[in-house]
This record gives structure tokens, C-alpha cells and sequence, in this order.
């Protein structure tokens, strides 16, 4: 095989990806481990934190340029930074949900929670599992899966909206518990939107494998 | 002194012609610097001027300072020789002389009166491997160097300017005349020497120098109008007259 460390770079490029995926993951579960556990501190350092996802974006974006610059990418190559380039986008706007939610966290307070916590935490986990399936996927060039993977965001505007329609009924119910049930809707609104993220990342992925753009499952929200 | 050479003030004249205009340049130890710029911008002429291959030239002059590894080549009490020996050159078109694979490799050794059969096999094999030549010539090692083809009789004469251990390889354009395989072997090869050799390679493919260099100086009518990492010149250099030329807006 010719062009040795072009390769190796590339190689390196997407354990990059990985990486900030993994910190990406450990804010979402942290956002939902923190609400749980009514937990302010973990909540402080999730937003803080968020800065250093941001930062690996911008580094991952800066070595995908300078692989195109210096080395001129070809075919699947090509694609393969282009997928990266709009992954790291769409991760990092993951990690920016998390941070919404480690505030909403902060928001909540010390207020007793309007209800107790079981479809938004299987909403994070089905978000976490889609996000770690998906960069597998990536890694071996795997459409098939990432497509599946797509389908699946059926499964978390399902409970989205039942989880939506629960807190509708319970504001009706008692005008008190509208500020608190509110908070709820926007924490399972981010956990919704970061579903819709990672079907980005597997058309993405999909692109990379087959060259071909397809929109492969449109979100209802 | 991590610099291999360092060039102040080098200006270059062919007769009253000036082919280089103060020229102030640092070139790092076992790094590879490209040197792109257009036709005639004198990147042969400053690469030629780091082993002395210009005093061949009758017109020329230099004036400025040279310093290779602190010491100015171009001093009086200079061993031009040694300087050749040690700042090695690999050429546009490949140039195996009409004798075979083993002789071309040994061919510089020879000259410095190594006889011993032994030493001379081990260095051929070893300089033949380092320019990743020798799993493709080592049952043919005594046919003809002109029955290789193009890109492997340049590996061969690199494999050669290895031979005689010099610590700067100098290529002038060594994939112009070679397809696309046989020129990503070259580069491969370029970005492995730069373990154990300082690299300089004048190029006029900038993509290629873009591929293979950790820097990059960009030359034009004889001045260094830029010189900085190349992911730099690459991606945002600082230079408008650098960004029209790798972007194709002149030249
Ligand atoms: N032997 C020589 N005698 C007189 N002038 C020369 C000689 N060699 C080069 N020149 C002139 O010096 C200038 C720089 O030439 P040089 O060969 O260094 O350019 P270059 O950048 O290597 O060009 P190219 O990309 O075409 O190889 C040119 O104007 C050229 O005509
Ligand atoms: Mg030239």
C-alpha cells in the first residue's frame, strides 16, 4: 500500500471522532444522571464542560481542512471527511442539548420533581445506544446498520410524545405544576432533538459507504 | 541548532542577472522543506546553491551566507567535496549510469576507494532497502540498471545518494517524470527518509509538495515571498501573492 502516513492520518482523524463522540455521550448521560440524583454540581460541570467539545470540534474541523488542503482526499477518502466534517457538527450540537438540559437541571433546582422520571430516561438511553451503534457503523462502514439506526428515532418521537401529552394532562390538571412540567417538555424536546441528530450522522454514514445522499427517515418534529 | 541550514542574505546573480534576491531562509534537520513557485522563479537555482552544484556554472555568483550545520559552505578553506558527499542530490530525470543495479548503488563508495566485497553488499543492501527498492531488484542485482523502469531507476538513484550516507537529500523535481504509482512511491519513500535525513524538494506539482512537506517556501522572480508550515500555506497562508498562486489566480 502506497501513501503510508496519509492513511495513518486518517485513521487518526476518525479516533478523533470517536473521541469527541464518547465525550459527547458521557454529557447526555451525565444531563439525565444529574436530574435524577437532583444533582447541582454534576449539572455546573457538564456546562462547563461543554466548552471542551466545542474546542474538539473546532480542532477535528481544523485537521479535516488541512487533510483536504495536503493531502487531496479522492473518492471514498473525500467522502470520509465530508462525513466527518458535517458529524462533528451535528455531535457537537448533541453536546450543546446535554448542556441545555444540565441548565434546565439548574432551573428545576431544588423543587421536587412534577412527576417521577421513567420515559426521559429511557429516551436518553435509546439517544445513547443510537449515538454509540452509529459511530460503529462509521467506523466499519456499515449502511446497513445505520439505516436501522434511523428508523429507531420512530421509537423516541413515540415516547416524546407521550411523555408531552402526560405533562400536557398534568398542567391541566393542576395550574402549579406548569413551570415544573414545562422544564420537563423542554428536557424531552432535547433529548428528541439529539435523537434527530444521530440520523444525521448515519446518513452521514451512509453517504460515506454508498456515495449516494439519502434523506433515510424523516423526524416528525 | 536544530536547523540544517541556515541561508541569510543569499543572493544570486547569472552574469549582471540576479536569479535570487535576499533569500533569508532556515531549513529544519530531518523535516522536509518544499520549494514551489513558477517556472524560472530560481527554486533549482536555491536548492543547487545548498551543495555547491552552481560553481559548475561560469556566470554564476553568490553572495550572503550558507551555514550547514553552523559552518558557511561557501568559505575558503571549504571541501567541496565533502559538502557533496554529505548534502546528496536526486534529479528530475532519472540518471542510472549504463552499468548494473549493484555498481550504480556502489558507484559512490567506489569513488571513496571501498574495496571490501562484504562492506559493499551489506551498504548496497541496506541503501537499496531504504529507498524501498530492494525487494523489487534483489535477485537482479547485477543486470542492467536501464532494464528498470522509470519510477524504480529513480528509487535506484535515490538508493545511491543514500549510499554514501549524506545528511541532506536534495530532489529537484524527482516525480516529473513518472507516473501517478510510481510518484506516490517516491513520496511514500520522501516522507519515510525524513526519519534519519533532512529532506529539500523543489517541486512544481504543489499538491505534491502539499502531500509530503512539514514546510513550505514559496518563491517568485527570485524573492522567498513566504515560508511557514505547510499545513499553514495551505490552508490560510499570510501572503495574498502565495494564496493567488496556490489557488491558480496566476501562474
Ligand atoms: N546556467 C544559467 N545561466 C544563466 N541563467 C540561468 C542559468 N540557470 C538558470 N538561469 C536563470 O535563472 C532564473 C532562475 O532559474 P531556475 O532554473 O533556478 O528556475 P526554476 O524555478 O527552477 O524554474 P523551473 O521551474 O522552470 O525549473 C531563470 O531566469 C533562468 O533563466
Ligand atoms: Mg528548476
Amino acid at each position: 500500500m502506497t501513501r503510508e502516513a496519509y492513511h495513518k492520518a486518517l485513521k487518526e482523524l476518525e479516533n478523533e471522532l470517536l473521541t469527541m463522540g464518547e465525550m459527547v455521550a458521557k454529557a447526555m448521560k451525565d444531563s439525565i444522571e444529574a436530574l435524577k440524583t437532583r444533582d447541582m454540581e454534576m449539572s455546573k460541570k457538564i456546562i462547563k464542560d461543554d466548552i471542551i467539545i466545542n474546542k474538539k470540534r473546532f480542532e477535528i474541523e481544523e485537521r479535516c481542512l488541512q487533510m483536504i488542503a495536503t493531502q487531496q482526499p479522492m473518492a471514498v477518502d473525500l467522502r470520509t471527511i465530508a462525513a466527518i466534517l458535517s458529524i462533528i457538527a451535528d455531535m457537537e450540537r448533541m453536546g450543546d442539548h446535554a448542556e441545555g438540559n444540565a441548565k434546565i437541571n439548574l432551573l428545576i433546582g431544588s423543587e421536587p420533581l412534577v412527576k417521577p422520571l421513567i420515559d426521559v430516561p429511557r429516551m436518553s438511553e435509546k439517544g445513547l445506544s443510537m449515538l454509540d451503534r452509529v459511530l460503529k457503523a462509521f467506523i466499519n462502514r456499515d449502511a446497513k446498520t445505520a439505516r436501522a439506526i434511523c428508523d429507531e428515532d420512530d421509537e423516541v418521537d413515540a415516547l416524546y410524545e407521550q411523555i408531552y401529552r402526560e405533562l400536557l394532562f398534568l398542567m391541566i390538571e393542576n395550574p402549579k405544576k406548569i413551570e415544573g412540567a414545562t422544564y420537563l417538555i423542554w428536557l424531552a424536546h432535547n433529548l428528541e432533538r439529539i435523537a434527530d441528530r444521530v440520523t444525521n450522522i448515519a446518513e452521514r454514514v451512509v453517504f460515506m459507504v454508498t456515495g449516494k445522499m439519502e434523506e433515510v427517515n424523516v423526524s416528525k418534529y | 541548532m536544530n536547523n540544517a541550514f541556515n541561508i541569510e542574505k543569499l543572493n544570486v546573480f547569472y552574469g549582471d542577472k540576479p536569479a535570487l534576491d535576499d533569500v533569508n531562509m532556515e531549513i529544519s534537520q530531518k523535516a522536509v522543506t518544499a520549494v514551489i513557485g513558477p517556472s524560472g522563479c530560481g527554486k533549482s537555482t536555491f536548492i543547487r546553491c545548498l551543495n555547491r552544484m552552481n560553481d559548475l556554472i561560469p556566470v554564476f555568483r553568490l553572495e550572503g551566507s550558507i551555514k550547514f550545520n553552523g559552518t558557511d559552505i561557501y568559505s575558503k578553506d571549504i571541501d567541496v567535496i565533502d559538502i557533496r558527499r554529505r548534502v546528496g542530490m536526486v534529479f528530475q530525470k532519472p540518471n542510472p549510469f549504463p552499468k548494473s543495479i549493484y555498481e550504480n548503488t556502489a558507484y559512490g563508495l567506489r569513488i571513496q576507494g571501498i574495496k571490501n566485497k562484504s562492506r559493499l553488499d551489506g551498504i548496497v543492501e541496506a541503501s537499496l532497502k531504504k529507498a524501498a527498492i530492494w525487494d523489487e531488484v534483489k535477485d537482479r542485482l547485477h543486470q542492467s540498471a536501464l532494464s528498470l523502469s522509470g519510477g524504480q531507476q529513480q528509487r535506484l538513484c535515490i538508493a545511491r545518494a543514500i549510499a554514501v550516507e549524506p545528511e541532506i537529500i536534495l530532489f529537484d523535481e524527482p516525480c516529473s517524470a513518472l507516473d501517478p504509482i510510481a510518484t506516490a512511491k517516491i513520496e511514500d519513500l520522501i516522507t519515510k527518509l525524513k526519519d534519519d535525513y533532512t529532506v529539500v524538494i523543489v517541486t512544481h506539482n504543489m499538491q505534491q509538495a502539499a502531500r509530503v512537506s512539514d514546510y513550505t517556501g514559496f518563491f517568485m522572480m527570485g524573492k522567498l515571498h513566504e515560508f511557514d508550515i505547510t499545513k499553514k500555506i495551505f490552508t490560510a497562508p499570510s501572503n495574498k501573492m502565495t494564496e493567488d498562486y496556490i489557488t491558480g489566480r496566476f501562474g
